[in-house]
């Protein structure tokens, strides 16, 4: 194995381990908000007791998010050193404001939100909680715009020395990219959170335990469950979509296992892609739809990987391919569920209909899935360029840090996160079996996730 | 501009030195003070609610040094591989030692992450440390600006050197005296009665360490680095960092017998200041010194982003530092006062 390849897996190992914890804290901040608001509205305080449980969770997966995302930061530097020279008079830039903007609202107001109830008014209280969904979604839209330069780079230009410089702020920040990419992102994270909410609620239901607050649960979370699996799929994916086949359509026609160019070209919804016959075996398609969906027309013509050259194909092809069929699969598959859930819930026959408890509940894992195999689409879908069309990737590794030393820190890094796995596992198992009806308000708790 | 991020950088560094200083000083301390578990309770509550957001000035500093100086972010971060990624073990096994000790109520659960914390947090020091031995020193960058260092080589600190050797070491060594007198000023502020005591009596313990190894350090440093003096020399004005690092030794032990905690906790806050800033000011305007060839330092002029990046940066800096000054005296001042042990515990 070369060093190149390690720093590769290492990068991608990392974020991806990292990215289980965010996914859950931005959307459960969010839907901590609610119900904070729900309990201001109503004055129920089931629904403040219900903050308080998930505040819990919250605060362990925060925790995790925030000792395995201090890893990432770094490794631009110790990893990836040609490419943090070449690139952090732009990408540094929203890194760093990650960490004034971001890290400091969001460490404080977690303090405040954690230890401060009884300290403070149910308003302040419920602003404190704002504050934290704010920071966490502040430092998603940070890293979303490094990322998003990453894959469309624009307001740029080169110096002397070979590094880029951002040549226009704003247009930096507001690229286009970033924010189809953000919604998009971010919605995936509600779709996460909700059904780890619901699947909690189901799990309640059909122990026979806390059942009041399983009510609760499965409520909120098939209703945001629901709004957030619609809008995942439009107008968010559809329309970043599009954007993608308009600036990568290397990228489209690999996601997509398309070899050939073609007008009416179809969906492939299973088969698998071989890149030496260049065909899919086993397909089950459906003509033109491809076309309808990229251009709006099912006579559009789709390029094909045999529009472009060789060496600017995903060099991963059939990840490529898997991982965005497994995202739409999955996403397929969460829409309907909630679809039925949510008419059931309307029906008022959701909390007794153990048939679709049960799917619920044994849910929870996929949006981890999906959204995983989301980014593993955007990032593969990228490769062969570190900076899409600038750097290659062989470009940007460091080549003074040995594969030797490489794959020690890999090793310690899976390591460290098979400990780190199963304690997070007991931690959440532990608190979801205490349950939310022990939750009452801690008078001063010693640090920040032994609420 | 470059003159300006330098020191803004500096400041971020010198801000997370003395923040989280404190907390990884109670580390230092816990086996020593926290004979009972009640002792250990309020050990980690005297940090419980801050020691996060102290962690985030490294990760806000770290962003701004990539963002202000990207080829000495490059070169470093590379260089210092094997270092800096222990120190992200460290720092991940800290902070889910303090987070999760509390979790399962069980002696052998909660034995396990104390003794967790408290190597993470020494050998945390000692990494700092040394690794701002290792910037004053220098280390042998190639022509292409990069340069790689193994742990250790001969522990000499000649051509050839490692992240470890006898300089570096006793950088390592000032470091973990010098925060582990910070946590035990931060403990007399912040505990109560014995607990309190305690802490008093090892702080000045630590003092005379402390003296001693900051003495040793400052003749060692001129040996190891002579060129770290043309900017005292050149301006004299300079000599009065070395003095008031001197002066807060002093207020350090006379406001603790004193019984002026606050004072002298102050007095750590800026002893470690100054020491950053003789360091910066001696290095001025070099970034990371070169131990084969001065031609192949990294300076400011050298790293330096590009200029509208930079002035664009200062807008957006200068907000966020009002800002997190803002929150960091909210969460002090509600969380001011001497922490106990019994309140809060268990969930």
């Amino acid at each position: 194995m070369n060093a190149l390849l390690l720093d590769r897996i290492h990068f991608a190992f990392t974020v991806t381990f990292h990215y289980l914890f965010p996914q859950l804290t931005m959307g459960l901040a969010l839907l901590m908000v609610v119900m904070k608001l729900i309990a201001l509205r109503s004055n129920d305080d089931r629904w403040n007791q219900a903050a308080r449980f998930w505040a819990k969770i919250f605060a362990i997966n925060f925790l995790l998010g925030v000792v395995t995302g201090i890893p990432m930061e770094f490794q631009f530097g110790t990893n990836w050193s040609e490419f943090a020279r070449r690139t952090g008079g732009v990408i540094g830039q929203p890194l760093a404001m990650e960490g004034v903007f971001a890290f400091f609202l969001e460490s404080t107001f977690l303090g405040l939100f954690l230890f401060g109830e009884k300290r403070m008014s149910k308003l302040a209280h419920f602003g404190a909680a704002t504050m934290v969904f704010v920071g966490s979604w502040i430092s998603g839209f940070f890293i979303i715009v490094t990322d998003a330069w990453m894959q469309h780079p624009l307001a740029y230009h080169l110096l002397p020395n070979g590094s880029y410089e951002v040549s226009s702020f704003w247009k930096f920040m507001l690229n286009p990219w970033a924010w189809l990419q953000y919604a998009h992102n971010m919605c995936g994270a509600v779709v996460t959170a909700s059904f780890v909410v619901a699947a909690t609620g189901a799990f309640y239901l059909l122990e026979k335990s806390h059942q009041e607050f399983g009510r609760l649960f499965l409520k909120i979370g098939v209703i945001a469950g629901l709004i957030s699996c619609v809008v995942q799929i439009f107008p968010t994916g559809d329309f970043h979509g599009r954007y993608v086949a308009k600036y990568q359509p290397a990228a489209i026609a690999g996601m997509e296992g398309l070899f050939r160019t073609q007008k009416g070209a179809p969906v492939v919804l299973i088969g698998q892609p071989d890149e030496n016959a260049q065909k899919i075996d086993n397909p089950l398609v459906v003509n033109d739809v491809l076309s309808f969906l990229l251009y709006g027309t099912t006579s559009a013509e789709v390029k094909g990987l045999n529009a472009f050259p060789r060496d600017q194909w995903p060099s991963a092809l059939p990840l490529l391919y898997y991982s965005y069929h497994i995202m739409v699969g999955l996403g397929t598959w969460f829409l309907l569920l909630m679809l039925v859930a949510a008419f059931l819930l309307w029906r008022g026959k959701l909390y007794s209909a153990r048939w679709i408890l049960w799917p619920i509940l044994l849910s929870f894992p996929l949006p981890y899935i999906a959204n995983t195999a989301g980014w593993m689409t955007a990032e593969i879908g990228r490769q062969p360029w570190l900076v899409y069309g600038l750097i290659r990737t062989s470009e940007g590794y460091s080549t003074h840090v040995s594969a030797g030393n490489a794959l020690f820190t890999l090793l310690g890094f899976l390591g460290m996160y098979s400990v780190l796995s199963i304690l997070w596992i007991v931690i959440v198992y532990r608190f979801i079996r205490t349950g939310p009806a022990a939750t009452a308000v801690e008078p001063e708790p010693a640090t920040l996730t032994a609420v | 501009m470059g003159f300006v991020w330098f020191w803004i950088v500096a400041v971020m560094i010198a801000a997370y030195v003395v923040l989280d200083g404190f907390d990884l000083g109670v580390g230092i301390l816990s086996p020593f003070l926290g004979r009972t578990e009640d002792a250990r309770r309020t050990l980690y509550r005297s940090i419980g609610p801050v020691w996060d957001g102290n962690e985030v000035w490294l990760l806000a500093g770290g962003g701004t040094l990539y963002f202000a100086f990207p080829l000495l972010y490059a070169s470093s971060f590379s260089g210092f591989y094997l270092p800096l990624m222990i120190v992200l073990w460290l720092l991940i096994m800290r902070g889910v030692s303090i987070e999760l000790r509390m979790h399962i109520d069980h002696d052998v659960w909660r034995s396990f992450f104390d003794g967790l914390f408290f190597v993470a947090s020494a050998l945390l020091a000692i990494f700092f440390g040394a690794a701002l031995a290792n910037v004053i020193r220098g280390v042998p960058i190639g022509a292409d600006s990069y340069f790689f260092l193994p742990l250790w080589t001969n522990w000499r600190v000649g051509a050839n050197p490692g992240i470890l050797d006898w300089y570096t070491v006793i950088g390592g060594v000032v470091a973990l005296v010098a925060l582990a007198t910070h946590g035990a000023l931060w403990l007399v502020l912040k505990a109560p009665g014995e607990l309190e005591e305690r802490a008093r009596r090892a702080a000045s313990t630590l003092w005379i360490a402390l003296l001693v190894i900051t003495l040793i350090s400052l003749p060692a440093t001129i040996a190891v680095r002579p060129s770290a003096l043309a900017n005292y020399k050149a301006y004299p004005i300079l000599f009065a960092i070395p003095a008031l690092v001197v002066a807060t030794l002093i207020g350090m032990l006379s406001f603790t017998k004193q019984r002026k905690p606050l004072a002298a906790f102050l007095s750590s806050c800026l002893y470690l200041v100054f020491m950053l800033v003789g360091a910066a000011a001696g290095l001025y305007p070099t970034l990371l010194p070169s131990s084969t060839d001065p031609a192949r330092d990294i300076t400011i002029a050298g790293a330096l982003a590009g200029p509208h990046s930079l002035h664009v940066g200062l807008i957006w800096w200068s907000l966020g530092l009002v800002l997190a000054l803002a929150y960091f005296f909210t969460s002090y001042w509600l969380f001011r006062g001497k922490v106990t042990a019994e309140a809060g515990y268990g969930h």
